[in-house]
């Protein structure tokens, strides 16, 4: 097969196959991850985000470096997308004090301001309040930064989703409501819990654009999320994304997934994989060879492996270290300090 | 009935506060044909039925609501929060409604709910997961706050909250769900005010409630080893608090140590020592100790071993006391 220097969506060949390595390497550290799990390094609870690839690459690839992402506690590949070192991310998850949040966050809570990663957030539907107000701040001071919130078909349930769209809208924020609509909240199936069968109506609800995108066409993805934030970056306002995917993993390590089949899941890994679908399409234009398909994928393994062997060599934080950065005036402020205790035997 | 966890006990309850009465209801996150993430409601839907064990959306706050409009119809809804933090996003409807509905109605309408929340840390977990929220609402007048510390208590404490006239803040030690015990089932509820003596002593008295009642109890039997008789008091219930048992308990010992894994600043203890030393003034051989958190977020798993109470931490409290 001849490689062809075509380019797909207005993308060059080394381009695509950067976005390809991108998905391969998120999907090879949550692989990782979950190993490292199951060997106790990683403590606390895990989500992963594997089988939503073509989501977070295809979304966050529409944005500037200036641009916020705050997300949900699925977001050690949004981490990674926005340019923290995955060695920082995979050390945030074992807790160490070369993490992104110096081991304090963990899983669920990474954080950079270099990257603009406002952070992952526990309690399910917080981003898109927290986003709003990054919004707001954005638009107040006259910049032409635009705020992406990636949340869950859950958290579109929540009292927080409808204030912020209401407001943002209003307002006209330059905020993208990115709904990573994965079919499950927990173990709760989409179409049990919405009254709607898609966002569409609720954007409507609140006079705010809508764009619907199949999650696992990565360039169908991107190009979407290029339109949503160009409205906001043009101050048309914000616009509400529902990219529809699937995660191919439990809620979290100890969600057994009784609530849905292996039958189900079967068909979604074999036909809607989106890292296969990606390939399949480079292939058709002859643009990625099975070469460069098994390189990408011994350059993540790689990757990985140094992540996992730093975060393993990193040193833990001081005890001592959870009593700074409770207040920013410094320790002085804090109401009590523990005694530290001798083992009596 | 032998070797029953706590969670398993609280399941126990629940099944039978459902058969026993038709107008309970169960609702939450995954509660239905999941079992909620620890498992407590597991078979209850397949049981009862969606009619009356049933998911709703992720909607903490309007689920708390939810509780309050069944209560007002004389349902009696049982609705779980699915961790500690997660009950912050219903705490308007919990404290602005569901705690103020009987004043402001003059009496008129009694909010009969329980809203049980997983609580507390040692499980490996991070903030938002690990989170003793008990003073946010033993603060609010008009809510009652509950914690079993074993499967006996659970499961009487449980039928108890249910069949109380009063919204019930039922708190469930999470750290605590597998802990085993020989039980009778059925049994009758439990009152929801009075403490518990569940150890007794002369030296000085530990006060406990929930995930620390074990600790302690260690604590008393590693101080026994020591030649230190110590009397520990589970409290059961957190609002109201039971003063008359605890007086009691400290009249006889004249030493107290309270234990919880809140936060020392402003955390339960504060109120105890407080209303301890008023009544109990000419009696205290020493100032009554404290062991809890920092004043800071709850720790990551590495650590927090370190800052939750542990039998050290409490029995070098108990040498402050008689040292004094």
């Amino acid at each position: 097969m001849a490689i062809r220097n075509v380019t797909l969506a207005g993308l060059d060949r080394e381009q695509l196959l950067h976005m390809h390595y991108q998905m391969v390497l998120i999907r090879r550290f949550e692989e990782k991850a979950a190993e490292e799990y199951t060997l106790g390094k990683i403590g606390g609870f895990l989500h992963l985000y594997i089988g939503q690839e073509a989501s977070g690459v295809g979304a966050l690839s529409a944005l500037r470096p200036e641009d916020y992402v705050v997300s949900s506690y699925r977001e050690h590949g949004h981490a990674i997308l926005k340019g923290i070192d995955p060695k920082a991310v995979m050390a945030e998850l074992f807790g160490k004090a070369t993490g992104c949040s110096k081991g304090r966050g963990g899983s669920m809570h990474m954080y950079s301001a270099e990257h603009n990663l406002i952070g992952g957030q526990a309690i399910v539907g917080a981003q898109l309040a927290i986003g709003t107000g990054i919004g707001f701040a954005s638009q107040y001071e006259g910049k032409q930064s635009v705020v992406s919130v990636m949340f869950g078909d859950g958290a579109a349930d929540e009292g927080a989703f409808h204030e912020a769209l209401n407001l943002a809208s209003l307002w006209k924020l330059p905020v993208v409501y990115y709904c990573e609509n994965n079919q499950y909240s927990m173990g709760m199936a989409v179409t049990k819990a919405w009254s709607v069968s898609s966002l569409e109506p609720r954007a409507a609800a609140y006079g705010m654009a809508y764009e619907r995108v199949d999650g696992m066409d990565l360039l169908a993805v991107r190009e979407t999320m290029l339109r949503a934030a160009e409205r906001a970056r043009k101050g048309e306002g914000p616009t509400l994304v529902e990219s529809v995917t699937y995660r191919f993993r439990g809620h979290s390590m100890a969600d057994p997934a009784y609530y849905r089949t292996r039958d189900e899941e079967a068909r979604w890994r074999s036909s809607r994989d989106p890292i296969a679908l990606f390939e399949a399409k480079l292939k058709e234009n002859d643009i990625i060879t099975d070469d460069d398909i098994a390189a990408a994928n011994m350059r993540a393994d790689e990757v990985v492996e140094e992540c996992a062997q730093f975060a393993e060599e990193s040193p833990v934080p001081e005890p001592d270290a959870l009593y700074d950065d409770v207040l920013a005036d410094g320790t002085g402020a804090i109401a009590w300090r523990n005694q530290p205790s001798t083992p009596r035997d | 009935m032998t070797g029953v966890t706590l969670g398993k006990a609280l399941n126990l309850a629940l099944h039978d506060a459902l058969q026993s009465d038709s107008r309970v209801v169960m609702f939450g996150e995954d509660v239905g044909n999941l079992g909620g993430v620890f498992r407590v409601t597991d078979g209850l839907q397949e049981e009862f039925g969606r009619e009356r064990v049933f998911n709703t959306p992720l909607a903490e706050a309007t689920i708390a609501a939810l509780a309050l409009g069944m209560a007002m119809k004389g349902f009696r809804p049982v609705a779980e929060m699915q961790f500690d933090a997660f009950s912050y996003p219903s705490f308007q409807q919990v404290t602005s409604n569901i705690a103020k509905y009987h004043t402001r109605t003059g009496g008129a309408v009694n909010m009969q709910l329980v809203i049980r929340i997983p609580y507390g840390g040692n499980i490996g977990a991070i903030e938002q997961h690990s989170e003793s929220p008990e003073t946010y609402y033993a603060h609010t007048a008009g809510l009652k706050v509950v914690t079993p510390s074993t499967p006996a208590d659970a499961y009487g404490l449980l039928l108890g909250a249910i069949k109380d006239p009063d919204p019930v803040i039922f708190l469930e030690p999470k750290a605590r769900y597998w802990m085993r015990q020989d039980i009778d089932i059925p049994a009758p509820p439990l009152p929801l005010d009075r403490a518990q003596v569940v150890r007794e002593g002369r030296d000085a008295t530990l006060i406990a409630y929930g995930p620390t009642v074990q600790t302690a109890l260690l604590a008393a039997e590693q101080g026994e080893s020591e030649g230190v008789s110590l009397e520990v008091v589970d409290l059961r219930s957190l609002s109201p608090l039971d003063m008359d048992t605890l007086a009691a308990s400290v009249r006889k010992t004249r030493r107290a140590v309270v234990v919880h894994e809140a936060p020392v600043f402003m955390g339960l203890g504060a109120e105890i020592v407080a209303q301890l030393m008023h009544d109990l003034f000419d009696v205290l051989e020493a100032p009554i100790e404290r062991v809890g958190n920092a004043t800071i977020p709850y720790p990551p798993s590495r650590f927090e071993k370190l800052f939750l109470p542990d039998a050290d931490r409490i029995l070098e409290a108990v040498d402050r006391t008689r040292e004094y």
